[in-house]
Order: structure tokens, then C-alpha cells, then sequence
């Protein structure tokens, strides 16, 4: 578990990380560093979105998997990690 | 009842005992028949006579042919009675059979009464007509018309002859064609006269149809909550492994991903910056300077040449103009001062009304050049071409340049008079133009008397020719230290004139503590203000002093600089936009206390003494020199200056000294045929000098927006257009505006798309042009070119300086 905690610090303590979310398989935050209705929306936001984003690429091809999605808009970028069983989104804020 | 062979009888039990057909006994429902010879009934009959059952049917039995009788018994009471008597043989014999035929049959038919009726075949009756021979008539299809016999014969021998056939050309007939062609032969058609048509009443059928608006049940609103996992299940997941193993997978990808962002801006827009080259590469445009608008007074600007020109800094399309009299070249360099019959005012003009002027400053003389306050754009400082500087407040019309609307043509304005400039009659003028000025129609512009104008021994001997507004975070005290303002109101003016002095003046608030005894007697001269000029300078009205006063003049040599143009090092101002509300009227702004009498003469104790602030200055002389000297210095050791540098690029006197917008120390000089571009520092010489020019250079100008560029007005009414970025050797852009001398060029960013630029030339006119978009919008990245661009220049500068000192010493 230390580990776990070790990890995703690290990734926090990045530089313009503003927060983590850590997803199961069904949508539902497990450990966020947000407050919990932002975590929800994000949670239940970008969870569809990475399925249909996974089932668009093995639609494409069968043997192929999504392995990271990013959202870049005006404000964040938005990084997905997908994996099999939970998801990992970090969002970044840049100044322009 | 019924049949007429059949009679009933009631048979007593004596008569059924004799007869032996007793009830049930003898005689039962099956076997219901008796056979009882007639004599026996008659032997009753004598017997008993009246009481024998058979007296009723007495005749019957004697006319009876047969010699037995069939007496029935009837259990069911059929004919009335429990017996009866059939009276004919044959009716006998029909009875007696069908019971035996019946009783050979099956029981099973046996139910309910057995109505047996005797078969009567039908019996022949006569025709009875109802009727329905006519119906019969009628519809018998009958011929009508008598039939038609023909008959058709022909001689026997022509049938089966052989025929014979006849040749024919067939060119001989029209179109080698022959035909037999049908025709309606008129015999033969029938003419119907009579039809026979059925008719049947049908409703009328139609077809419609509807689509009805299906409404299906769709979702307005949906109230959840969100599924959450609780703490330990929470705990639970984050503690298992595959928690942990995709954790470890997934770290390295999100590291990468984030380190991309940081090394590369993630945000750059490739597309937008594209479109920003191309657009700096493409599509010149044809005009660059297009005119917007040009402004001049036929009454005023008579035989008048514009001096100055300066944008309103806060009100939109507010400009204000200064003329002075024209003069020829010879008499410009005497400077001649004099007494001018035509009262020299100051213009005001606005975008909405290119006709009129919206406001008019009086001036004591011809104003050679004027400034707004930059803390207050109601305070207007003017040196006049007798030295001496004037201050006026026009915080009472700031609406109505605020408000300005365009005034209908066809309104006249009626001539003010001008009269002469003697002390009497300028009371005697203003008095009247102050009590016109109550009466004035809205359609004149008011004239502003000024509100204060310097003592004329402590001004400037020749006129005045620079004069700026100190910027508002410091003041000079009189002992030549910068200090802090705090009222942070730009109060202190410096001028120059070819005088060979530079004078700082204070605008303290409160009154000047004991005027000497000469002034004293000039005070009692002084009239009354009119009633409608603000008092906001009043303590200062003739009687102002400058604060300090520099003589440029160089101790070695004993000559001395007639500076025509000065610049400071900081002089950046930010203006202020007025506080004073619109609502208020005219009186109470004169009642209310302007902030420059409110303002105590600050204590120079308290203040912070500013050591860095800058007082190095660049003079531009009217022998065409450029001296970059400090006035700190100069205060304190006499006369002195190490430090001050001599530039004699220019032929002519120097009409532009100007600083660039961008860059603190890059300096223009424009000055007869050629410019110089200067770098503060760079002690050499300029950075970039221009070739010497046919004609003679007039007035020069950095653009507001874009740091390479400049303009350069001329003398045959071309304005030239520079482009560091494009072409240093020459103008970019040169366009006509006027005929005559440019004499001054004051551009304004009105806002991000309108940009403008004031040309004025020596006819008296205001040309307002627009200038486009290319040149007023700053390229991407220009700043760090034109900054490089410098550098490189002054690098090249310093390169040529070591080749000539090496040049020098190998000689």
C-alpha cells in the first residue's frame, strides 16, 4: 500500500498537476485528491469516455488496446491511463 | 274435437268390469286397445239403458258397419275422457296397426304424444291469380320491332370464278400509295335514343386520415446520487494487488506524458500562428495611411501655421490644435515677437463635428507648444512664443467635449471680435466675451480664458519651446533633489527654450508667501478674474516663478546651447481619467476645491529623497546639437560637467527629440535632412544615422504600436513611413498628405483597431488618418526583432569605433 501512496505522489508532485483520480472498473473514485463531487463528475465523465475510446480501438483492431488518452483543451489537459481494472486520470493546468 | 271419428268416453268401473277392460288391469297405457263386439254394446245399451256408458254414442254404435269396435283407453285424457270410441273401420284398422307397427319398432321413439296424423295427399285446388301474370308479362322478352328478312342472292355462275387482275403504275398516283381507308359509314351507326340506366344512392366515400403527436415518455429531470465505495471498501481496492500492479505499469506512461508537457509548450497553437505569417507576408495594402478626417478653421487658422497638435488623452476623438503665425524662414530664426493683432487661440476639435471647433483656449500669445496634464486632462500647460507658460483649466467644458454631438450645417458662427492686445482692452474683451459667453448659443465654442501665465522676467527671453509634464512619482525640490509626490498629481513642468535655460516649474497649491515688493505693484493691476474662468491657478496667475532654472552653457569653450527640444529620462506617463462626475453642474465644479488647492505644500522633510530616479537629459539645440547632460549635477557643482556628451549629426535645428515607446533608451532626432537614432549609453555616436535627405526633414514621430516604426514629416508635405524590420535604408512607405510643410505628427491608439495619426501642416490644416492595419499591428515577436536588431547596430557601432582607434594607431 505504501507503494501505492509512494506512486501516486510522485505523479502529484509534478510540476502543474492540479489533482489525481484513481478509478475502478465500474466509474467510481477510489482515491482522489479532489473534493468528492468534482472527483464524481470527472469519474463518471471520463470513464464512458475511455470506453467508448477503448472499444473504438479494438474495433479497429482486435489485438490492439488503449493504453493512455489525452484531452488537451484551452484551460487543462486531461491524462488518462487506462488499464484494465482502473483508470488513472491527472489533470494539468499550463499558464499561456 | 278434432277428428270427428274419435269420441271420447268416460268409462265407470262397472261398465269396465263387464267389458273387461278395467283400468290397469285389463287395459294399460301399451296395451290400450279393445276390441268390444257391437253386440255386446247394444245388449248394454238395452240393459242399462240410460246409465250405459254408451249412450252418448248410441247412433254411432248402431250405424257402426263392422262387428267390433275399437275403444282405446286414453290415459293421457287425449280427447277429454279416459276412454274413447272409434267409429270407422277403417280408422280402426289404422289404429290398430300403428300401434303394432310401432310396438314392432324400437321403444326409444316412444316419447311424449305420439300425434300420429293420418297422410292426406294433397288434394288439386283451383288457381287463385294474385296478380303475377302481369309481372310475368313484363318480363317475357318479346320482339318489338317486327324482324327484318333479307335475302341475299347472287347468279350461281359468278361464284368460284377466277378473277381477273389489272395492272396499274404505281407512279401515276399521288404518293405511289393506294389505299382503301375506313370510314364511318352513316348508315350503320345507331343512334341510341333511349338509355337504360341504373342508379344507385351511394354515400360518398372519402378518405382521411390524421397523425396524432405521439408523445412518448421522455426523461425532464433525474434525481441521483452518485455510487460510492465506502472507506473499507475503498481501502480494500487501493490495497490489492492489481491495484498495485497496474499502478507500477501505468506510472512510467503518465511520467512520460508529463514530461512532454514540460518540455514543450502544450499549448501552442500551430494553426493560429501560422495564419499570423502569412498574413505579414501577404497582401499589401494600397493605402496606409487612410484619411479619416481633416479639420481646419477658416477664422481662426487665417495665415496661421499649426505648432502643436495633442490628442485628448481620455475623451475619444477630442484633439486639440495650436497655431501660431506664419512666418518666413528668416523671421522664424530672429524669433521676432510680435504684437499680434489676431487673437491666437488654441482649438479644440472632436471627430463628430469637423466644422466647428468644440472648444477654444485663449492664449496671451501664439502658443508654440502645449501638453495635458497627464494626472488631470482638464489642466493644459502652453509656452508661449514670448517665453512665457500658461495654464489653463477647462475641468467646466470637460462635458461638453465628453458629450460632444455632431452639430447640423448651416449654423454660423458669428465673428468674435478681436481686439488689440493691450492690458485694458483684454479686461475690457474678456468681459465681454465672459458675458457672450453666458449668453452663448450652444452652437460656439467657448473660449477659455486661461488661468495662469507666468511672470515675464522670471520666463524665458525667446519662446518656449519644449515643454513637458513631469511624470507624477517625484518632484524636484528647489534644491535640485528628487523627491517622492505623493498626491501622485503630476505638478511640475520643465521647458526649454533657445534661451540657453531649462526651467522647472512647481504648480504648489497654496499661495506664494510675500511676493516682492515689485511684483506687488503689477498684482494691483491685475483685474478681477472674469466671472467664468476657474480660479484654480489663481495664486499663481502672473506672479509664478519657475522652480529651478539651468543654464546650458559649456564652461571651456563659453558656448552656449539654445535648446529647442529636451527630453528626460523618465517620462512615462499614465493618465488618469478625471474623477469628477458628469452630473456635476458648472457651479459646483467651481465651488468645489480642485485638487491642486486642497494639495499642501509638502514638507520636504518628510518626504523619501529617490535616489535612482534618472535626471540625465538629452537637449536638442537649435544649431543642430544633441547635449546629453544631468541636471543633478550641474546644481551641485557649478559649472563642472564631466558627463555632459556633444552630438553634431544634425545640420539644422532640431525639431523632434523623441524616446521610443518601447525601448527606455532609444532615442529619435529629426533635425534638417537627416535623423539619428540614439542609445542612451552608447556614447559614440547614434546607432543608425539616415543619408541625407532632398528635402529638409520636419517632425518625427515613434508609432505607438509598433516598435520599429517611426514616421518623418516633410517639407513638401510627404509623410515618410520607417521600417526598421523591412528596410533601414530607406522609407518603407511614403505618402502625400498636404501641399505645404508638414509641421507635426501626433499618432493615437484610440483603440486596438483604430489607430490614428495627426498630421498638421503649415496651411492651417489638421489631417486625422487612420493608419491601417499593418502598421499598427505589431508583427509577432517585433519587439525582440527591433531589440536585436539595436543591439546588432550598436555592436556594429562599437566595431567601427575599434577599427578606426586601430586605424589610428597605426598611423
Amino acid at each position: 500500500q505504501a507503494e501505492v501512496e509512494e506512486t501516486l505522489r510522485r505523479i502529484q508532485g509534478h510540476r502543474g498537476v492540479i489533482g489525481t483520480i484513481v478509478i475502478n472498473a465500474e466509474g467510481i473514485p477510489i482515491r482522489t485528491t479532489f473534493d468528492n463531487s468534482t472527483a464524481v463528475q470527472y469519474a463518471g465523465l471520463l470513464h464512458e469516455l475511455t470506453m467508448k475510446a477503448r472499444s473504438a480501438v479494438r474495433a479497429l483492431d482486435p489485438e490492439n488496446d488503449l493504453t493512455f488518452l489525452r484531452i488537451r483543451s484551452k484551460k487543462h489537459e486531461i491524462m488518462v491511463a487506462a488499464g484494465n481494472i482502473s483508470i488513472k486520470i491527472t489533470i494539468e493546468l499550463y499558464v499561456l | 274435437i278434432g277428428h270427428p271419428e274419435i269420441f271420447p268416453l268416460v268409462f265407470t268401473t262397472k261398465t269396465q268390469e263387464i267389458f273387461k277392460c278395467r283400468v290397469d288391469e285389463d287395459v294399460t297405457e301399451e296395451n290400450c286397445f279393445k276390441l268390444i263386439k257391437k253386440e255386446d254394446i247394444i245388449q248394454d245399451l238395452k240393459t242399462r239403458a240410460a246409465i250405459s256408458d254408451f249412450h252418448p254414442v248410441k247412433n254411432v254404435v248402431l250405424e257402426y258397419p263392422g262387428e267390433e269396435l275399437l275403444v282405446v283407453f286414453d290415459a293421457k285424457f287425449q280427447y277429454g275422457q279416459n276412454f274413447y270410441l272409434v267409429s270407422s273401420e277403417k280408422a280402426k284398422e289404422d289404429l290398430l296397426k300403428i300401434p303394432e307397427t310401432a310396438e314392432e319398432k324400437e321403444e326409444e321413439n316412444r316419447e311424449g304424444t305420439l300425434e300420429v296424423h293420418p297422410y292426406k295427399p294433397p288434394v288439386h285446388k283451383p288457381w287463385v291469380s294474385l296478380g303475377s301474370e302481369k309481372e310475368v308479362e313484363e318480363a317475357a322478352v318479346k320482339d318489338t320491332v317486327a324482324k327484318i328478312k333479307y335475302m341475299i342472292s347472287r347468279v350461281r355462275r359468278k361464284f368460284g370464278a377466277p378473277i381477273t387482275f389489272t395492272d396499274k403504275n404505281a407512279s401515276h398516283v399521288k404518293d405511289s400509295y393506294v389505299e382503301c381507308t375506313s370510314y364511318q359509314d352513316k348508315n350503320f351507326s345507331i343512334k341510341m335514343l333511349e338509355k337504360d340506366v341504373g342508379v344507385q344512392m351511394v354515400p360518398k366515400l372519402r378518405e382521411a386520415s390524421t397523425q396524432t403527436k405521439w408523445t412518448y415518455p421522455k426523461n425532464t429531470a433525474t434525481q441521483y446520487f452518485p455510487r460510492l465505495l465506502s472507506n473499507e471498501e475503498k481501502e480494500e481496492s487501493l490495497s490489492s494487488e492489481k491495484l498495485k500492479d497496474f499502478l507500477t505499469s501505468v506510472r512510467l506512461r503518465m511520467e512520460m506524458a508529463l514530461q512532454q508537457n514540460e518540455i514543450m509548450d502544450a499549448f501552442f497553437d500551430d494553426w493560429k500562428a501560422l495564419a499570423e505569417d502569412e498574413s505579414s507576408s501577404g497582401g499589401k495594402p494600397d493605402v496606409y495611411l487612410q484619411a479619416y478626417q481633416s479639420f481646419t478653421d477658416l477664422h481662426y487658422l487665417k495665415d496661421r501655421t499649426i505648432s502643436c497638435v495633442c490628442w485628448h488623452p481620455t475623451i475619444y476623438g477630442i484633439i486639440a490644435v495650436s497655431a501660431r503665425k506664419r512666418l518666413s524662414y528668416e523671421e522664424q530664426v530672429n524669433f521676432s515677437d510680435k504684437s499680434l493683432l489676431q487673437q491666437s487661440v488654441i482649438l479644440f476639435w472632436s471627430f463628430l463635428d469637423p466644422i466647428h471647433p468644440q472648444l477654444n483656449l485663449e492664449c496671451p500669445e501664439d502658443i508654440y507648444c502645449f501638453q495635458f496634464s497627464p494626472s488631470d486632462p482638464n489642466i493644459i500647460a502652453g509656452g508661449c512664443i514670448n517665453g512665457q507658460v500658461v495654464l489653463w483649466d477647462i475641468s467646466q467644458h470637460e462635458e461638453k467635449l465628453q458629450n460632444a454631438e455632431p452639430v447640423a450645417d448651416g449654423i454660423k458662427m458669428t465673428a468674435v471680435n478681436m481686439v488689440n492686445a493691450s492690458v485694458l482692452n483684454i479686461l475690457q474683451y474678456n468681459y465681454i466675451s465672459g458675458m457672450k459667453t453666458s449668453k452663448q448659443s450652444s452652437t460656439e465654442p467657448p473660449l477659455v480664458r486661461y488661468c495662469a501665465v507666468s511672470s515675464i522676467q522670471n520666463s524665458h527671453k525667446k519662446p518656449v519651446t519644449d515643454i513637458h509634464w513631469l511624470p507624477d512619482y517625484f518632484e524636484d525640490n528647489r534644491m535640485g533633489a528628487t523627491s517622492e509626490n505623493r498626491a501622485e498629481i503630476c505638478a511640475q513642468l520643465v521647458t526649454c527654450s533657445p534661451d540657453c535655460s531649462v526651467l522647472f516649474w512647481d504648480i504648489p497649491a497654496t499661495k506664494l508667501p510675500e511676493p516682492p515688493s515689485s511684483e506687488k505693484v503689477e498684482e494691483e493691476e491685475i483685474f478681477d478674474m472674469p466671472r467664468d474662468v476657474p480660479d484654480t491657478f489663481k495664486h499663481l496667475d502672473v506672479c509664478w516663478k519657475p522652480l529651478i532654472k539651468i543654464n546650458l552653457c559649456e564652461s571651456d569653450t563659453n558656448t552656449e546651447y539654445g535648446p529647442v527640444r529636451i527630453i528626460l529620462r523618465e517620462l512615462h506617463y499614465h493618465y488618469k481619467t478625471s474623477e469628477k462626475v458628469r452630473s456635476l453642474n458648472t457651479l459646483e465644479v467651481l465651488a468645489k476645491a480642485s485638487p491642486h488647492t486642497e494639495m499642501s505644500t509638502p514638507s520636504s522633510k518628510n518626504l523619501k529623497v529617490l535616489e535612482n530616479i534618472s535626471t540625465d537629459f538629452f537637449v536638442g539645440t537649435e544649431d543642430g546639437e544633441i547635449v546629453y547632460s544631468d541636471w543633478k549635477m550641474e546644481i551641485d557643482s557649478g559649472s563642472a560637467k564631466p558627463h555632459t556628451q556633444k552630438y553634431t549629426i544634425h545640420t539644422e535645428t532640431i525639431n523632434t527629440l523623441q524616446r521610443s515607446p518601447f525601448f527606455k533608451d532609444i532615442i529619435l532626432s529629426v533635425g534638417g535632412r537627416n535623423f539619428a537614432i540614439w542609445k542612451e549609453g552608447v556614447r559614440n555616436g547614434p546607432i543608425l544615422q539616415s543619408s541625407c535627405s532632398a528635402g529638409r526633414n520636419t517632425v518625427g514621430r515613434w508609432s505607438l504600436t509598433r516598435p520599429g516604426v517611426f514616421f518623418i514629416g516633410r517639407d513638401d508635405g510627404n509623410i515618410d513611413i520607417w521600417d526598421l524590420l523591412k528596410k533601414s535604408h530607406e522609407p518603407s512607405h511614403f505618402q502625400n498628405i498636404s501641399k505645404s510643410t508638414i509641421t507635426f505628427i501626433s499618432p493615437w491608439t484610440a483603440s486596438s483597431k483604430q489607430h490614428f495619426l495627426a498630421i498638421s501642416d503649415d496651411l492651417g490644416v489638421l489631417h486625422v488618418l487612420e493608419i491601417c492595419q499593418t502598421l499598427s499591428h505589431p508583427l509577432r515577436n517585433e519587439h525582440a526583432n527591433v531589440l536585436d536588431y539595436f543591439e546588432r547596430e550598436v555592436k556594429y557601432l562599437k566595431y567601427c569605433e575599434q577599427e578606426f582607434q586601430e586605424y589610428q594607431q597605426f598611423q
